[in-house]
């Protein structure tokens, strides 16, 4: 079970106390109705999935009840960081070499 | 007399404290302190089971966890009877009734054996290659008959009447494997104050230290050293000890699962204790001390009983005082078997010889068997071995051949050398590496906080063993946050010290041979098998694996994992890293359903949500169904009524009277804040701006792609709160929609949304005289229609409480929802049944309210849509504001398909014959005389008798629907088709002049 740090309580809890909610940095657009047709594909409908670090967002459902943002390797399935809904992504990451 | 093989004076038990129990009918005598296989070792009985496929005999070959053949069934009562326990495993108890498995008639003599002779057609894959035609006799007759054949034990024919408990512990350094590496570990550790966990499987902790003879640490012996040692850990109060306790799993960020077996080892394990219990532990660092677990030499007939591993034989001699046999063979790669030999020898037990596979060996243990006059063969192998029930001979040849010579034995200890324990390292996801020099994988790279230390590292000798340990023990403490450290480094005043072997098949069971020398004991895979396997193509040792079984029995392979890598590697010409090992995964060893599950089964496996008028519901004799969690009064059947003459006379009654209904478990949310408007303008497609306070309006929800979510009623309490009504089942999903939308979306807004479904219960007083009933128990509000009209919410007081009083309908009629304080609910309830009573009105049920509403066309979400109906195919364009500039799902209401001509539209549905009631999901066509598979245009999505329409009434999702008023469609059935008219959604009061009835 894996460890996730939750940013606004400021620690870390089981993994039993969240829920994934997909992924994060999708931002809807201030003119839903007037999107294109591509636009809105690529906004509902599609998603990455890659090997190695993914930007997700995570739900402290049994806890804060907070959505936040959480950086994690999809290899070895551990966290980089989290961070608050609404902050910027990331550029720098710790510990990961690029 | 606790077994003619116990050795007077010998092992640490007391020989007086016996232990009375059974094996196969057959009374015997042990000692306290027994396993099932040193009880039946003492008594001279190796014959304890047959094997897998080939049902040859088989004794006991180990003396730990991974015994591949001693698996009996122990049974306590009829309904406990736990198949394939390891009778190394089982620790005695005063009255144990065991069983052996896998015999007919008996154990001595079963029929099962003919697949023994007949072995040339059961050879690897043979199940792929044989059953394979014709096709049907695979269902018939393969299946079921190989099924009864083959398989271990028998599965309990009866819940299991014991109980399981669960933990959950956090530590620092937690510490696997409780023999010396582990108990240094643990003691550097401990000493320093951090918080330490030391867990072995044995019921004694000591590991190796129960049968080495020569250790000695601290001035004591090594096994008194681990008792007094542990002891001392015990006492201390930021240690927990325990035995008795596996590792199974090692997961993620070093949680790790344990299973301690509570109450295994007692004769009367008592109510108050769990049978098992599961640890789930979440340490920072992991010392990995498991050891290392010997290998059997590969040789023809090497599973007759009577053949074990060499340390198994001396843990039975020096732990349990107990003799395998009066005249043993030694058959050994490494030196370690000698000891074993010396040991038995000094209690009095002949060697007849020992049979060493290398050519010039030497070192201490060498020198003082020869002192001890023992015959030591060099560069010979044990070509095969004699006796079917109980070893009788060893066969011996010079390993390049020549004459062979054949000596009596009653029992053979055999060692190919030790294969470090990696199993957990491995399932922690650190990857191992191959020594070659010592022909072992040992860890490698590590992916987790966690190191590994002693045999399960590939170090040698007691003395490196402590000093890693320690050194370890002390590191992981640090690394975890300790600050001081004190305390001494165990000294290690006597070892014993032995590395290498081999790995495969020993002379006389090469490729050029077809003998059976058993590679894996639990899956009966030889040497041959494995060969076969690559010759037959299998490359991958993951295929060789899977095509042979070897490795995949319960055992997983503990023992022969490691000569079955070897002997694929030889035959593919390939070096062994090169074909790598098969992957470890958990469980180490097979753990219990009941450790697992836990309390979490019956009652308890899933909460039961119950409204506060249950009781008064159960009361009546209501029939309850299920809806999600909640429990719901379905009918209330009166005497002698079935459920359709029950839901019938609750529809009239609603219609013609008045009805009380418990909606209590209707999802609500309260939506408050200055920015509540606009946010369920954005969260709802209805334009809810103007909506004044004190007003209700249908509200609809959809997903961003455009499709129906959720609905429900929403009233307007004050201008900055809403309450808003969802489905029963929808509650948590909508709560978690609009948080995440609030939270991410639109965090501008100044909203509060809180959760007050179980705040609120819900009766829904609907018919003609609703109004009269509730009127007399209302304070503060104006019930007149024109105060009070149809869609409308207003705060007062209903017999002395508050209430929030909702005039709406699900129903058609005239109607209300009486929203009260849940502690108030039943009181409420009964008040208004009373006044109910006056009028003649009736309870009804959730079945009731579902005709009640399909009779009027109001559809039922998850029921009536199904995740791809839009509100216009729902008949709701009219709910979506057409001025909205933004709402969740407005941009995928324009997608194409959604705006597309002939998508399927929710209508009515009326059978030709009246009577005919449609089955709900049942396809729809346009021409039943087309072949088959016909074209389906839509499916049932609610169907009932109308006792008030006096007819059958169904809604349907129809393609194109809404342009088919008037036409026959087709509903095809097994028992014929059922012809049907497409109709408008309201089968009820089409002009809805009840509303105000």
């Amino acid at each position: 079970m894996l460890l996730i740090r939750c940013p606004y309580c400021e620690e870390e809890r089981p993994e039993l106390e969240f829920r994934n909610a997909g992924e994060a940095h999708i931002a809807r657009s201030a003119n839903m109705a007037g999107e294109s047709d591509d636009d809105f594909e690529k906004f509902f409908f599609i998603r990455s999935n890659p090997k190695g670090i993914i930007y997700e967002r995570w739900r402290h459902m049994h806890g804060c009840a907070r959505f936040f943002n959480a950086v994690r390797d999809t290899v070895t399935d551990k966290f980089v960081m989290t961070y608050k809904a609404g902050e910027p992504k990331p550029s720098k990451l710790p510990g990961v070499a690029k | 007399m606790s077994g003619a093989f116990r050795i007077p004076g010998a092992g640490r038990f007391s020989q007086a404290k016996t232990a009375r129990f059974s094996f196969d009918g057959r009374s015997y005598a042990g000692i306290e302190g027994d396993t099932l296989a040193s009880a039946l070792l003492a008594n001279g009985v190796h014959l304890v089971g047959r094997s897998f496929k080939y049902h040859r005999p088989r004794g006991i070959l180990s003396a730990g966890a991974e015994e591949p053949n001693a698996l009996v069934e122990i049974k306590r009562d009829a309904a406990r009877k736990t198949p394939n326990v390891r009778a190394t495993v089982q620790e005695l108890y005063d009255g144990l009734d065991g069983q052996s498995q896998n015999r007919w008639p008996s154990l001595s003599f079963d029929l099962g054996a003919v697949s023994d002779i007949a072995s040339p057609l059961l050879s690897a894959g043979f199940y792929y290659k044989t059953f394979m035609w014709p096709k049907a006799a695979w269902k018939r007759l393969y299946e079921p008959k190989i099924r009864a054949a083959a398989g271990l034990g028998v599965s309990p024919d009866q819940p299991d009447p014991d109980h399981y408990s669960s933990r959950y512990a956090h530590c620092d350094v937690l510490v696997l494997g409780g023999g010396a590496a582990g108990i240094a570990a643990a003691l550097a550790a401990a000493e320093t104050g951090v918080r330490v966990i030391l867990a072995d499987e044995q019921a004694e902790f000591g590991g190796s230290l129960r049968f080495e003879s020569g250790a000695k640490i601290d001035g004591q012996d090594g096994f008194a050293w681990a008792q007094a040692a542990v002891a001392k850990l015990a006492a201390m109060d930021n240690v927990r000890v325990l035995s008795r306790t596996t590792a199974f799993g090692y997961y993620a960020q070093n949680f790790v699962g344990l299973v301690e077996r509570v109450s295994e080892h007692l004769r009367t394990p008592g109510h108050d204790l769990a049978r098992e219990r599961l640890w789930q532990v979440r340490a920072k660092r992991v010392v990995l001390a498991s050891g290392a677990i010997e290998r059997h030499m590969v040789f023809a007939d090497n599973d007759r009983p009577g053949i074990m591993l060499a340390g198994a034989a001396r843990t039975y001699l020096n732990h349990y005082g107990v003799a395998v046999g009066r005249n043993v063979g030694v058959y050994t790669a490494n030196d370690s078997a000698y000891a074993a030999a010396i040991d038995l020898k000094k209690a009095g037990v002949n060697v007849a010889a020992i049979v060493d596979l290398r050519e010039n060996p030497t070192g201490p243990v060498i020198d003082e068997a020869r002192a001890l006059g023992i015959e030591i063969n060099f560069g010979r192998a044990v070509l095969r071995a004699g006796g079917k029930l109980r070893v009788s001979s060893m066969t011996v040849q010079p390993k390049n051949g020549g004459g062979e010579r054949t000596i009596a034995v009653d029992a053979i200890l055999m060692s190919a050398g030790w294969t470090p324990s990696v199993h957990l390292f491995s399932q922690s996801r650190g990857k191992v590496a191959f020594n070659d020099e010592t022909k072992r994988f040992v860890p490698g790279t590590y992916a987790q906080d966690c190191v590994s230390v002693g045999a399960c590292n590939g170090t040698d000798g007691l003395s490196a063993t402590v000093d890693e340990a320690y050194a370890a023990g002390a590191k992981a403490a640090k690394d975890a946050g300790a600050k001081t450290a004190k305390g001494n480094k165990p000294k290690v005043d006597a070892s014993e010290s032995w590395s290498r072997g081999m790995l495969g098949a020993a002379p006389g069971a090469g490729p050029d041979t077809t003998v059976k020398a058993f590679v894996d004991f639990q899956n009966d895979v030889t040497a041959k098998d494995i060969r076969q396997a690559v010759h037959e193509g299998m490359r991958s040792i993951e295929h060789v694996k899977r095509f042979t079984t070897n490795g995949m029995a319960t055992d997983q392979g503990k023992t022969s994992n490691m000569h079955g890598l070897a002997i694929a590697a030889e035959t593919l010409g390939k070096p062994i890293p090169e074909v790598g090992l098969t992957t470890f995964r958990a469980p180490y060893t097979p753990v219990t359903f009941g450790a697992i599950v836990s309390h979490a089964r019956g009652p308890l496996f899933d909460p039961t949500r119950r409204t506060a008028i249950h009781p008064w519901a159960e009361a009546q004799g209501a029939v309850f169904e299920d809806v999600g969690q909640w429990k719901r009064a379905w009918y209330f059947p009166k005497a002698g009524e079935d459920m359709h003459a029950a839901v019938d006379r609750e529809c009239v009654a609603v219609r013609k009277t008045a009805g009380l209904f418990d909606a209590s478990t209707l999802g609500k949310i309260e939506v408050v804040g200055p920015d509540a408007a606009k946010f369920m303008e954005l969260l709802y497609t209805n334009p809810w701006e103007k909506l004044e306070p004190g007003r209700c309006r249908y509200g609809i929800m959809l997903r961003e792609d455009g499709f129906i979510y959720d609905d429900g009623v929403v009233g307007r309490l004050a201008p900055d709160r809403f309450h808003v009504t969802t489905t029963t089942g929808g509650a948590p999903r909508v709560m978690n929609h609009m948080e995440d939308y609030l939270q991410t979306e639109f965090p501008h807004l100044n909203v509060w949304l809180t959760s007050i479904t179980e705040q609120w219960a819900v009766i829904a007083v609907q018919g003609p005289k609703s109004r009269d009933i509730i009127a007399p128990l209302v304070e503060g509000i104006d019930m007149s229609d024109e105060a009070l009209p149809h869609m409308s919410v207003r705060e007062g007081k209903i017999c002395g409480v508050p209430t929030r009083l909702f005039r709406m309908s699900f129903t058609g009629e005239r109607g209300f929802e009486v929203n009260v304080p849940a502690d108030y609910g039943q009181a409420v309830w009964e008040a208004l049944w009373a006044e109910g009573q006056k009028h003649g009105a009736a309870a009804y049920g959730t079945e009731a309210m579902h005709v009640l509403r399909a009779e009027k066309g109001y559809i039922i979400v998850g029921q009536d849509t199904d995740g791809t109906v839009t509100p216009n195919d729902a008949g709701l364009d009219w709910a979506v504001g057409k001025k909205k500039t933004d709402f969740v799902g407005i941009r995928g209401l324009t997608r194409p398909d959604l705006v597309a001509k002939g998508r399927k539209q929710l209508v009515g549905l009326k059978t030709r014959d009246p009577k005919v009631v449609l089955e709900e999901g049942a396809q729809i066509v346009e021409d039943p005389k087309q072949a088959i598979p016909m074209k389906m245009i839509g499916h049932v999505s609610s169907s009932y008798w109308s006792e008030n329409c006096g007819r059958s009434i169904a809604l349907a999702l129809v393609a194109g629907g809404r342009d088919r008023m008037g036409e026959t469609l087709y509903v095809p059935m097994p028992n014929g088709v059922i012809e049907v008219e497409v109709t408008g959604m309201v089968f009820f009061d089409e002009t809805g002049g009840r509303l105000n009835g």
